[in-house]
């Protein structure tokens, strides 16, 4: 068995895992080792070949192999860092030895000074869901279609069927629909959909592909391979509405229902959770409930765009560096955030202040519902620190608000972030 | 000749107006609702000629993998991706392939490169 010692063991080399490296280095860290389970790094951007990544970072549309590029060549070049692929990691335990295999090196102990967790996030089932009827092939989630078509070269159906209008169900309409099959429309239990505007208009209107707002899914047809589905329109509590039915012809159903962020790791190792966004309850500095321990990205919550998860693969970066050689300033008070109304979830859940705090905190959140002409503010004992106007909030979105550090000083020992409506008051 | 009014959801930036173009003997008669410059030159684009990134894969011989994502280098007129991307799907390229190597120039002399968007080295297998 071979023993290995490293500063830092970043689990997994997508954009978050790939930024955190490149900022461990760059922050003085020496020994850094990326674990990743495919055969290449770059995570779920590889076979995300559609454009529109990198506005923010880059100031430039990238597709996201192109956007995965861009920081694989960046991290290459850092001679302390060391990739592993083709290797699992099988447990963590909270002394942070690591146990992992592959084919090379067989079954390895790694025995890093700090862990950053950076796994992202997976695709919730059909089983997640609960949809009646039989179990026949050609029902898929929509990611691991998007991998079919984009990387290995399949084509999972001809007629398709689209549950879940987030942006990946989306953009996989207009993909299955150049590479050749009919997509005969996107059905989505909400009276709107999770998915950017533009999405919206390039993937489905521009392909006359209908999208059936208010609708689900009530039973799926077919014993050997998927002939179609019944659907029907839902009320306000999300319940089909009987009478409504109406049947699709298909042989694929791609769902695209959601994504959770992958913990087994982090759970088993014993880090704290938030029940909303799934993942670790972090700091600003992305550090978990078990010191040492960093998580960055969609393992930690699900973003919309890359950009911000490689900004939050940066900090975790730093701050983990930081840790492995000693020089963390210890805090001398932690301030709890909560989401209070029309906030679903917000990032980090705490903050801890140093001696004398400098550095502004971002605070990553989404709101409940789509609304416009917003307030958020973020409030102490009654006392408001930031309050910032949106023409537009929408719980696909996320929105970033930041607390400059000499307002941190003015806080209690609670932060709450709300939202105000202009149409209707208090959300 | 009927005057003809046209709903066009803005996608410049996330407050996603809706706008209309008023069309009157095929020309442009009035633009509203967009709510900057910016919207009032997408309304008046997406009418006369609407354009659209192209993004798909071309097949890759003795590559580590079967597929090469390709982009076109600038945007193509909208009536013309299908046709662009049917076209594609009969190319071929052979690995090695780096980033921004050029996959078809000039596709279907529309003016425009199509250029892959990432590196493929050569299957270990061969």
């Amino acid at each position: 068995m071979s023993e290995l010692n490293y500063d830092i063991a970043i689990i997994g080399g997508g954009p978050a895992g790939l930024a955190a490296a490149h900022s461990a280095y760059q922050a003085g860290a020496k020994r850094v080792l990326i674990i990743e389970r495919d055969r290449e790094l770059g995570g779920i951007l590889q076979q995300c070949i559609h454009n529109g990544f990198g506005l923010h970072k880059f100031q430039e549309e990238l597709t996201g192999p192109g956007y995965a590029s861009r920081y694989i060549k960046l991290v290459k070049q850092d001679v302390e860092v060391e990739i592993m692929l083709d290797t699992m990691v099988l447990e963590v335990a909270d002394d942070k030895t690591i146990w992992a295999v592959n084919p090379q090196k067989g079954f390895m102990k790694i025995t890093p000074k700090a862990v950053i967790f950076t796994m992202g996030c997976r695709e919730r089932t059909r089983g997640a869901i609960r949809i009646p009827g039989f179990r026949p092939a050609g029902v898929f989630t929509a990611g691991a279609a998007q991998r079919m078509v984009n990387m290995e070269g399949y084509l999972p159906g001809k007629k398709i069927v689209i549950l879940g209008s987030g942006d990946i169900g989306l953009i996989m309409a207009r993909r299955m629909s150049l590479e050749g099959a009919k997509v005969q429309g996107v059905l989505e239990i909400m009276p709107y959909s999770n998915g950017l505007t533009r999405n919206i208009v390039q993937c489905l209107e521009d392909y006359d592909i209908p999208l059936h707002l208010s609708h689900t899914i009530t039973k799926i047809h077919g014993t050997e391979r998927v002939t179609g589905v019944t659907c029907a329109k839902v009320d306000d509590k999300m319940q089909p509405v009987p009478g409504t039915e109406f049947d699709i012809e298909c042989d694929c159903l791609l769902l695209s229902v959601g994504l959770i962020p992958e913990n087994e790791l982090s759970q088993a190792a014993g880090v704290t959770l938030d029940n909303i966004t799934g993942g670790p309850v972090v700091d600003q500095q992305r550090q978990t409930s078990l010191p040492g321990f960093f998580a960055a990205g969609n393992v930690v919550h699900v973003h919309d765009l890359v950009d911000f998860v490689s900004e939050e693969g940066e900090i975790a970066g730093k701050y983990a560096a930081q840790y492995a050689a000693g020089t963390l300033a210890a805090p001398v008070r932690t301030i709890a955030v909560t989401a209070g109304a029309g906030i679903r979830t917000v990032v980090p859940q705490q903050i801890v202040v140093p001696d004398n705090p400098t550095e502004p905190v971002r605070l990553f959140m989404r709101v409940a519902k789509p609304d416009k002409k917003v307030t958020i503010s973020v409030t102490s004992n009654d006392q408001t620190l930031v309050e910032r106007r949106f023409p537009v909030a929408k719980p696909s979105e996320m929105i970033v608000v930041e607390v400059p550090a000499a307002k941190l000083l003015n806080s209690g020992e609670q932060i709450a972030v709300s939202l105000q409506s202009k149409q209707g008051g208090e959300a | 000749m009927a005057q003809c009014v046209k709903k066009i959801n803005c996608i410049v930036c996330p407050l996603s107006c809706v706008g209309e173009v008023i069309l009157k003997d095929g020309k442009i008669k009035e633009i509203t609702g967009f709510t900057c410059d910016r919207g009032n030159k997408y309304g008046e684009e997406e009418m006369t000629l609407p354009k659209r990134t192209l993004t798909t894969t071309v097949k890759v011989d003795g590559g580590e993998l079967p597929l090469l994502p390709v982009v076109s280098k600038t945007t193509l007129p909208k009536d013309k991706v299908m046709a662009c991307a049917r076209y594609l799907s009969s190319v071929r390229v052979k690995a090695p392939i780096a980033v921004g190597d050029v996959v078809c120039s000039n596709i279907l002399g529309l003016g425009v490169d199509i250029i892959a968007t990432r590196d493929l080295g050569v299957s270990s297998a061969n």
